[in-house]
Formats: C-alpha cells, sequence, structure tokens
C-alpha cells in the first residue's frame, strides 16, 4: 500500500465565467520514506498540486488517498484534523506566530490536538533538539536568524510525528549557508524514514532529493527517480485518528 | 484544546496590543459606568423624596382646594367629626414674610398650625412647647421657631421667651421644633409655626390651604381618602372640588415617577453601553483583518472552525468583561463623588451592577460573533497568502 496516491487528480477554479485548469490528470504514487523534490515555472500547478497534499485545498477531479484513505471530498474540519495529525509543512516565509517564542510556536499544532501542556512542552523540546536549537527555546522568532527561524518551522511540523512533510521552497528566503543547514535536516529525516516532498526552484536542491517532479501548465511532466526510499528507522506515533 | 487555552491566547493577544485593548474597553467602561451612575443618581433622588414624604409624617391625608374651592376651619372640624377613620384634623396656611429680631431680619416660611401639628407631621419639639388649643382658639400671637430662624435670626442663641415681629405683629417665641433636615435643596428647618387662626387674621382671609389630616392607620387611609372625597364633594354639590391624597399615593405616584426617571437615565446609558459594542466589533473586526496571515498558520497547523472562533469570541467577550469590571468601579466612583460634590443622594444598587455588567458581557458577545465568524471562515490558503 502506498503512503499517498493520487488518480486523475484535477482541480479547476472559477473566475466569473471562464473556468481555468490549475490541474489536470495527476497520477501519482508515494511510498514512506520518500524525498520529492516538486518542480516548475510559476504558473505551473505545482502550488495548487501542494495545497491539495497539504489537506489545504480539495481536488475538483479524480481520487486523493492518504494513508489509505480517500481524503479528497472531507469536510473543512476533517481537513484540518488531518493537517493537525498526519502532514507537517515548512513555508518559504517560515510562517512562525510573531508574539510566540520557538517552544510556543513548535507547541502550537499539539494544542490543537488536544495535548496537556506538559506532554506539549516535552515534544516540542524534543522537535527542537532534534534540528539544533535547544538553546534557543526561549527566544521571539524576530530575535532569531532566518536560518534559525525556518528550524523551529521544521521543528514545528516534526512535533506532531507527522506521516508527511511539505515543504514549499524551505531555503527560498535563505542564504545558502542556511539553506545548507536546512536541505542537511532535511536529508536527516528522511534517513529516519519521513517522507518529505518539497517544491523548488533550485536545481541544486533537487539533486539532494531521490525523486523529482516536473510540472507544467498543470500536467505532470516527468518523473525521475534517483535514489530509493528510506525505511522507517523511528515508529512514528502519527495515526493518532482514523481517517 | 480546552477553555483554558484559549483564555490564555486571548490575554496573550490583549496584552500584545496593550493602548488598542484600553481603548476599545474604553467604551464599555463609560457605558457600564454611566449605567450605573445614572441608575444610582435616579434611585437616590427617589429615596430622598420617599423619605422626604415619609419624613412628614405617619399615615398622613392632605386635602387641597381645586379650582376655587373654598376651604375653612370647619371643614377641618367637620372632616373630623364625620369621618370616624381620621384620628387628628389639622388647617393649614402658609405664607412667606421677612421675620424681625432685634436689628436682625430674615425671610422665611411662615405656617399656620394647630395643636396637632406635631402629631401629624411626626414632628418634635426641642425645647419649650406647641402652643395649646386655647391659644390656637383665641388667635394669641406666640410662635415656635425651627433651628434655621435661630441661626440666622437669634445667631443661635435660645429664642425662648423672645418677641419676633412677623407681619408688623410681635410673636412671642414659646418653643423650639427639633431639626428635621434638608432635602433637595428644601431647609424643612427654615420655617416659624403661629396658630392657624392668627395666620388666617395676618392674611385677611377665612380660607386655608389645605388640611392635614391623620388616618388612624395605614390599612384605613385609603378609606378615609374615599369617604374625605365624597364629603367634600356633597359639601359643595360638585366633582372634583378637592384633591385629596393620601401618603401612601403620593409616595406611590413619586415612586413610579423616579422609576420612570431612572429608567430613563439608564436606558440613555445604555445606549452608550451599546455604542461601546460596536467599538468592540470594530476593533475585532480590523483585528481579524490584521491578522489573516495568524489564522491561516492555525488553520494550516490544524486549527478547526471552532477553535479560531472561539479565539476571536473569547478575545471580545474579554475585552467586554474587562471593561466591565472596570465600569463597575467607575460608575461606583462617579456616584461617591457625586453624592459627596454636589451632596445628591445616590443610591448604588446592586441589581443595576449586575445588570449592566452582563449587559456588558451580552454586548461583547453579540458584536464579537460575527468577527470571530468571518475569521474562522476564512479560506487557509488565502490567509496564509495574505501579507
Amino acid at each position: 500500500m502506498f503512503m499517498l496516491q493520487v488518480k486523475d487528480l484535477g482541480k479547476e477554479y472559477s473566475i466569473g465565467p471562464n473556468k481555468v485548469t490549475a490541474l489536470q490528470g495527476i497520477n501519482l504514487a508515494v511510498e514512506q520514506g520518500e524525498y520529492i523534490a516538486v518542480m516548475g515555472p510559476s504558473g505551473s500547478g505545482k502550488s495548487t498540486f501542494m495545497n491539495i497534499l497539504g489537506c489545504l485545498d480539495r481536488p475538483t477531479q479524480g481520487h486523493y488517498w492518504l494513508a489509505g484513505k480517500d481524503v479528497g471530498a472531507r469536510n473543512d474540519d476533517e481537513l484540518a484534523i488531518i493537517r493537525n495529525q498526519y502532514i507537517g509543512f515548512i513555508f518559504q516565509s517560515f510562517n512562525l506566530l510573531p508574539r510566540l517564542n520557538a517552544l510556543e510556536n513548535v507547541a502550537l499544532p499539539l494544542i490543537y490536538r488536544g495535548l496537556p501542556a506538559g506532554e506539549r512542552i516535552r515534544r516540542a523540546r524534543e522537535a527542537l533538539e532534534a534540528v539544533g536549537l535547544h538553546e534557543r527555546i526561549h527566544h521571539l522568532p524576530s530575535e532569531l536568524s532566518g536560518g534559525q527561524q525556518q528550524r523551529v518551522a521544521i521543528a514545528r511540523a516534526l512535533a506532531g510525528n507527522p506521516l508527511l512533510i511539505l515543504a514549499d521552497e524551505p531555503t527560498g528566503n535563505l542564504d545558502s549557508r542556511s539553506g545548507a543547514e536546512v536541505m542537511n535536516i532535511f536529508s536527516k529525516l528522511n534517513g529516519e524514514g519521513i517522507t518529505i516532498i518539497l517544491v523548488t526552484h533550485d536545481e541544486q536542491i533537487a539533486r539532494q532529493t531521490k525523486r523529482v517532479i516536473r510540472f507544467k501548465d498543470g500536467i505532470m511532466q516527468s518523473d525521475e527517480r534517483t535514489g530509493q526510499p528510506n525505511p522507517l528507522h523511528t515508529q512514528l506515533s502519527g495515526g493518532v485518528v482514523n481517517l | 484544546m480546552n477553555f483554558l487555552e484559549v483564555l490564555k491566547m486571548a490575554f496573550a493577544a490583549m496584552r500584545g496590543n496593550k493602548l488598542r485593548s484600553l481603548l476599545t474597553a474604553l467604551g464599555i467602561i463609560f457605558g457600564v459606568g454611566a449605567v450605573i451612575a445614572m441608575i444610582s443618581i435616579g434611585q437616590g433622588a427617589s429615596k430622598d423624596v420617599s423619605d422626604r414624604i415619609s419624613s412628614m409624617g405617619s399615615n398622613m391625608i392632605i386635602v387641597s382646594p381645586l379650582r376655587g374651592t373654598r376651604l375653612s376651619l370647619d371643614d377641618a372640624r367637620e372632616l373630623l367629626d364625620r369621618v370616624p377613620s381620621v384620628t387628628h384634623a389639622m388647617p393649614y396656611v402658609s405664607f412667606s414674610a421677612t421675620v424681625k429680631w432685634s436689628n436682625q431680619t430674615h425671610d422665611t416660611s411662615i405656617q399656620g398650625v394647630t395643636e396637632d401639628y406635631t402629631v401629624i407631621r411626626s414632628a418634635g419639639i426641642s425645647s419649650g412647647r406647641l402652643f395649646t388649643r386655647d391659644e390656637v382658639s383665641n388667635r394669641e400671637l406666640v410662635a415656635v421657631v425651627g433651628q434655621t430662624v435661630i441661626k440666622e435670626l437669634f445667631s443661635g442663641k435660645s429664642p425662648l421667651g423672645e418677641k419676633v415681629m412677623i407681619k408688623g405683629k410681635s410673636f412671642l417665641v414659646v418653643g423650639v421644633l427639633a431639626a428635621k433636615g434638608s432635602s433637595m435643596g428644601r431647609d424643612s428647618d427654615d420655617t416659624i409655626l403661629i396658630p392657624v387662626t392668627t395666620a388666617q387674621r395676618i392674611t385677611g382671609s377665612t380660607q386655608v390651604n389645605s388640611i392635614y389630616l391623620k388616618a388612624a392607620s395605614a390599612d384605613k387611609a385609603a378609606l378615609a381618602v374615599a369617604h374625605i372625597t365624597s364629603i367634600l364633594n356633597q359639601k359643595f354639590k360638585r366633582e372634583n372640588t378637592v384633591r385629596v391624597t393620601s401618603q401612601d399615593e403620593l409616595l406611590e405616584t413619586i415612586n413610579t415617577t423616579a422609576r420612570t426617571f431612572t429608567i430613563m437615565l439608564g436606558a440613555i446609558a445604555g445606549i452608550s453601553l451599546l455604542v461601546g459594542g460596536i467599538g468592540i466589533m470594530n476593533i475585532m473586526l480590523v483585528s481579524v483583518t490584521e491578522r489573516t496571515r495568524e489564522i491561516g498558520i492555525r488553520k494550516a497547523l490544524g486549527a478547526k472552525r471552532k477553535n479560531i472562533m472561539w479565539q476571536f469570541l473569547v478575545e471580545s467577550v474579554f475585552l467586554s468583561v474587562a471593561g466591565g469590571l472596570l465600569g463597575v468601579l467607575f460608575g461606583i466612583g462617579v456616584s461617591r463623588a457625586v453624592s459627596y460634590l454636589a451632596k445628591w443622594t445616590t443610591v448604588i444598587s446592586l441589581s443595576a451592577v449586575f445588570i449592566s455588567f452582563l449587559f456588558a458581557l451580552a454586548v461583547g458577545l453579540f458584536f464579537g460573533v460575527y468577527p470571530a465568524y468571518k475569521a474562522a471562515n476564512l479560506d487557509p490558503i488565502v490567509a496564509l497568502r495574505h501579507e
């Protein structure tokens, strides 16, 4: 069984009387432990694809199975639960809450999971340690460098033990050294068997992954494998909720 | 996600925007404060008038002539004879005059009364005596003076045995009235009592201004009022010859008026509370727009609609409750200040405090729903893209 599978996936938007096709006929199967780069020019449909994979958006055609369950046509709150339990997001602009310190930012998704405070703090500390930020847990995002902020965001994605990490140009706002640090963390996480899908414009970055998917005009143009998926080393406790 | 978590979030948001939170709550602070202060002033005025009427004497009935009816001393006597539920009747004449003693003068009100004055008006004599029945029937020139007159005319010295000049006649002071104090700007102690017969002679009239009666008990007062009315209507052979008011009726009327007045004041103040609520809604809408990205992030991380809804709703209720609490203190402060500075009676009622506080809470809830709903329904993708 694939961890993630989409079949004939499509997305249309209505802008006034016109219909715009953002995605069309996408078929993809992802196994546990894969490390995938999604590439394509802007407007190619890769953002729409990532939004659907991240359960922020619904497809208008086709099916999307996550962990064997069809999640294509769920209501907003069901999608919120899936995002919370199964998916870790990493954004280009970090998207940390400015008034919360690193620890509170990392613990934030766990609040919505309903975990008690002690458990949240414990998990958030662990996640921050995993990205090497255990000394800065009480700093506000504004007191951290871009690279450090992105590591906090990675910790936030990790804290919930997700099935899948979705990263939207995670190094796009970083200098090359911080970018390399982030990519090292991703490699390490993938080495532990965590599935990562990232969007990038940078061939250099794409080369570090094990599979590259290219989009153009809403269609998947190519899908090339450059490495084997990593088996799962750490037991993830993501599947708390029955999808 | 439990309620404590939501409260913490709301508190953190308040703290992050201290000035704005204070200004927003200010609308509610003034609203609640105004309601409490206005109602306390209204109820204070009502209490003042009630106390004043109660201090006029118990079970008292007042007969006042209407439309040219001429009441006389005989009418008072007749009412006392014919109405069994009445124990005392006192004809009453009043006018104002300049009173002289030695080289001092003082303008005061002269009340022509009888020996029943103390019983009917629940008044006391602090020294000396009230005039006797004989003195009243003989039109003697005797007077009983109030405390203010002693202060103004006799410079505080005992006036007993002194002679004062009223309208060119020399009166012997035989007694001093016990202090009653003043209310609503009228000094009850600024008065001189003389026999009603003497007063009639001075004014050159056989009429009386009104007749004061005392009913045997509060229960019998209403019966007495009906009886008196019918006797006088028969006597003058027409309707509406006199207005007969018992003290209870008077209290009732004034309380009703005061209640209307209080409700009106409270309602006007309530409008400012409503305006405060609109202020909350305004700021919450701004806040939702400002924090669109935050909402997007929270949603992406798994916040459900109701989580976001609660977060914003609790924030606005938090503002209104904090404003409400401060408003209660503010209202009590204003009410105290008014009673201290303007010497008005104010009554802070617990129900006004509770109702205005609950109203503030309701306002926060009501005006918080729309912004919270708006926040909860944001599309996470659009919200995340928001700058």
